[in-house]
């Protein structure tokens, strides 16, 4: 074989694990999830193979679904907005702090190490009749009985930020750390404000890391089901709680599949909008 | 016989003369390939007799069969119990579809109802009931129930029963009060946002059923039932889907009132919290099995259910998971504290307890599971 041939073949071989992990993992079970989907749940809970159209016809049609779709992607742009809004000043004193950006790094990170359902039930602590904050006003004589703080839209935002935090915070941060510092010192020196400098240079530069992380927050937020069970109230379910009962509560895993299938649609195509404004290169140097 | 005399008794007929050297070259050979294609698979198989899988309910319930039950069997038998847990049935049916046969083997299931669905899905065995000779001391008719669902078999053993009561803050609601209102002060204004309720469709629907002056077990006027249930929800501080966050509301006092589980009221009583517990008239009664899922090694499991069925294993879990044993008490001494659980019944006929009919509530799974699931949210 010659070295051009053995050449050729080499992002083949390189790259064969990898897709076949995707199509082992990602694209046959898409395949009989989408599949399923055109099945029917029986009243045993059996499901009945064939192609009936009803459970997508429900999905798309059926006001609930639609309505709680809408409010899912409410409450996960409202996190992604206040994940912007407080991620990017932290992200920006990491990345123009001097000496310490490792172990600020390192201290970002720090909450992975804590399982994710560990730190959503934290707030109950914190937030709840007897947890740390009532019992602080109450022995501080600001407050005579708890006040009702748990349980709610408010706390499943707040459950989100939380958990989302830190990928706002890394990929602004790898967007910051890659800007030239003396751009700010040229702007200044020609005149601008700090704020200026900042609001002209600094900002427009770091769009594509903040737009990257949005993305992956609205994602992340949009598919989740643990944080409205555990801090929501009882109309704050989101449409991943739908899949959720669909499948483990009524059994009804044809109906469960469309409802995921329909949820892909509706993240993929943000996905999509995003690759084609921005392209994901962004996204990935964000993710490494 | 062993393969080691199996070869020596194969060397001997040849070193007799009994077979010549081609024929004991070919059966040794032979002997090898077979060997070596069965050990991988044999190595798998005795792994799952070496072990048993219990799925149950949690918290204080699966303390109380790791340390009573599990553990004493482990020692006595050498099998492990691998013990797993689960928020409610239709969740543990879900996983159970989706499993291969014998990955799950044995199931803490509740009310006669699941034990119907999980037949009719297929998912039943059959029972020797000549190696449980302890269920003769069950009562019998904990045992008639489930055999009417299977034809006369059994793929289960009742272990339990309990009900699912009005559980309340005496700090903030009294007893009289209690007796007054009885299942309508889940829907007092008084105490909206601290009220809570299970999540789970048929304790909510047989609820309503009670607010609405209707039969449990078979209710008419649908729609005052979702009226009940709306009512309800917009009354709630939230739903709650465990017995661990059950516990976890009424001791951090974030409810004053739910529907609970006997046991687990019992079990906050008995860790010092003020929390009083009534059965209404109709509360919703039920008894819990230990299921033997198809698939399963039949013999392990049936010799752990007679385990936890003997009299000291059987009192000692009632007493920590803090609900009656299904022992009948004309039958076996059960000591001095069983009888002060709630819903005891010292009878043993249960006639004071109405249980969910499996007919009524299983044919109406699929409508009424998605309707409550629209309300819950708000629909």
């Amino acid at each position: 074989m010659s070295l051009e041939e053995r050449e050729a073949r080499q992002p083949v071989l390189l790259l064969t694990p990898a897709i076949t992990a995707v199509a082992l993992l990602l694209v046959v079970p898409l395949g009989f999830i989408l599949v399923y989907s055109f099945w029917l749940r029986t009243a045993t809970g059996a499901d009945q193979a064939g192609f009936f159209l009803d459970n997508w016809r429900e999905a798309l049609f059926d006001p609930f679904y639609r309505d709680i779709l809408l409010n899912t992607l409410k409450i996960a742009a409202v996190t992604t907005i206040v994940c912007a809004l407080t991620g990017y000043p932290a992200a920006y004193f990491i990345a123009r702090s001097r000496g310490n950006k490792a172990l600020l790094l390192l201290l970002l990170m720090l909450p992975f190490w804590i399982s994710y359902i560990i730190r959503t039930m934290s707030w109950i602590n914190i937030l709840g009749a007897s947890g740390a904050v009532n019992s602080g006003l109450m022995a501080l004589g600001l407050i005579s009985e708890p006040l009702p703080m748990l349980y709610n839209e408010a706390t499943v935002v707040l459950g989100l930020v939380h958990f989302l935090l830190p990928f706002m915070v890394l990929n602004v941060f790898v967007s910051l750390d890659g800007i030239d510092a003396t751009l700010e010192d040229a702007a200044c020196s020609l005149g601008a404000t700090r704020w200026r400098s900042f609001l002209e240079v600094t900002l427009p530069l770091s769009l594509p890391g903040l737009a990257a992380g949005g993305l992956l927050c609205f994602v992340l937020a949009a598919g989740t089901y643990i944080t409205p069970i555990v801090l929501g109230g009882p109309s704050d379910a989101m449409f991943a709680n739908l899949v959720f009962e669909a499948i483990i509560t009524q059994l009804d895993w044809p109906m469960g599949s469309a409802l995921s299938l329909m949820l892909l649609a509706v993240l993929g195509a943000l996905v999509l909008l995003y690759n084609h404004f921005l392209g994901m290169a962004q996204l990935m140097k964000g993710l490494s | 016989m062993d393969n080691t005399k199996r070869y020596e008794r194969l060397r001997e007929r040849y070193m007799n003369g009994g077979i010549d050297r081609r024929s004991f070259l070919g059966l040794i050979g032979a002997a090898g390939l077979a060997y070596g294609v069965q050990t991988p698979f044999a190595r798998h198989a005795l792994a799952a007799t070496e072990q048993v899988r219990f799925d149950g309910w949690g918290g204080v319930v699966s303390e109380a069969f790791r340390k009573h039950a599990f553990d004493p069997y482990t020692k006595a038998s050498g099998i492990k119990v691998v013990d797993g847990t689960f928020g409610g049935g239709d969740e543990f049916l879900s996983r159970v579809k989706a499993s291969q046969p014998g990955e799950y083997n044995i199931a803490h299931l509740s009310g006669v109802f699941d034990y119907a669905r999980y037949h009719g899905l297929g998912l039943s065995s059959t029972l020797n009931e000549k190696n449980i000779p302890n269920l003769a001391n069950v009562i019998p008719k904990l045992v008639d129930v489930f055999r009417k669902v299977t034809d006369g078999s059994l793929s289960c053993v009742p272990y339990d029963y309990g009900t699912t009561g009005l559980a309340y803050n005496r700090k903030y609601i009294s007893d009289d009060e209690m007796k007054e209102k009885g299942v309508k002060i889940l829907l007092d204004e008084r105490f909206k946002g601290k009220i809570a309720g299970w999540s789970d469709w048929r304790t909510r629907i047989w609820y309503a059923s009670l607010q609405t002056g209707q039969d449990p077990n078979g209710a008419t006027d649908m729609d005052a039932i979702w009226d009940a249930l709306r009512a309800h929800r917009d009354l709630l501080l939230k739903y709650w889907s465990s017995g661990a966050e059950l516990m976890s509301l009424l001791a951090e006092e974030e409810i004053y009132v739910t529907e609970a589980w006997s046991g687990r009221v019992h079990a906050l009583q008995q860790q010092g919290h003020d929390i009083g517990y009534m059965d209404p008239p109709n509360g919703f009664g039920w008894q819990e099995c230990l299921f033997v899922i198809k698939g399963s090694p039949m013999e392990p499991c049936e010799e752990l259910l007679n385990f936890m069925l003997a009299k000291e294993t059987s009192i000692a879990v009632a007493e920590g998971q803090s609900y009656p044993p299904a022992l009948d008490p004309n039958k076996v001494e059960l000591g001095k504290i069983i009888p002060t659980l709630p819903a005891f019944d010292p009878t043993g006929t249960l006639d004071g307890l109405t249980f969910a009919d499996p007919a009524y509530w299983n044919g109406n799974e699929q409508k009424w599971s998605k309707a409550f699931s629209r309300i819950q949210k708000g629909y």
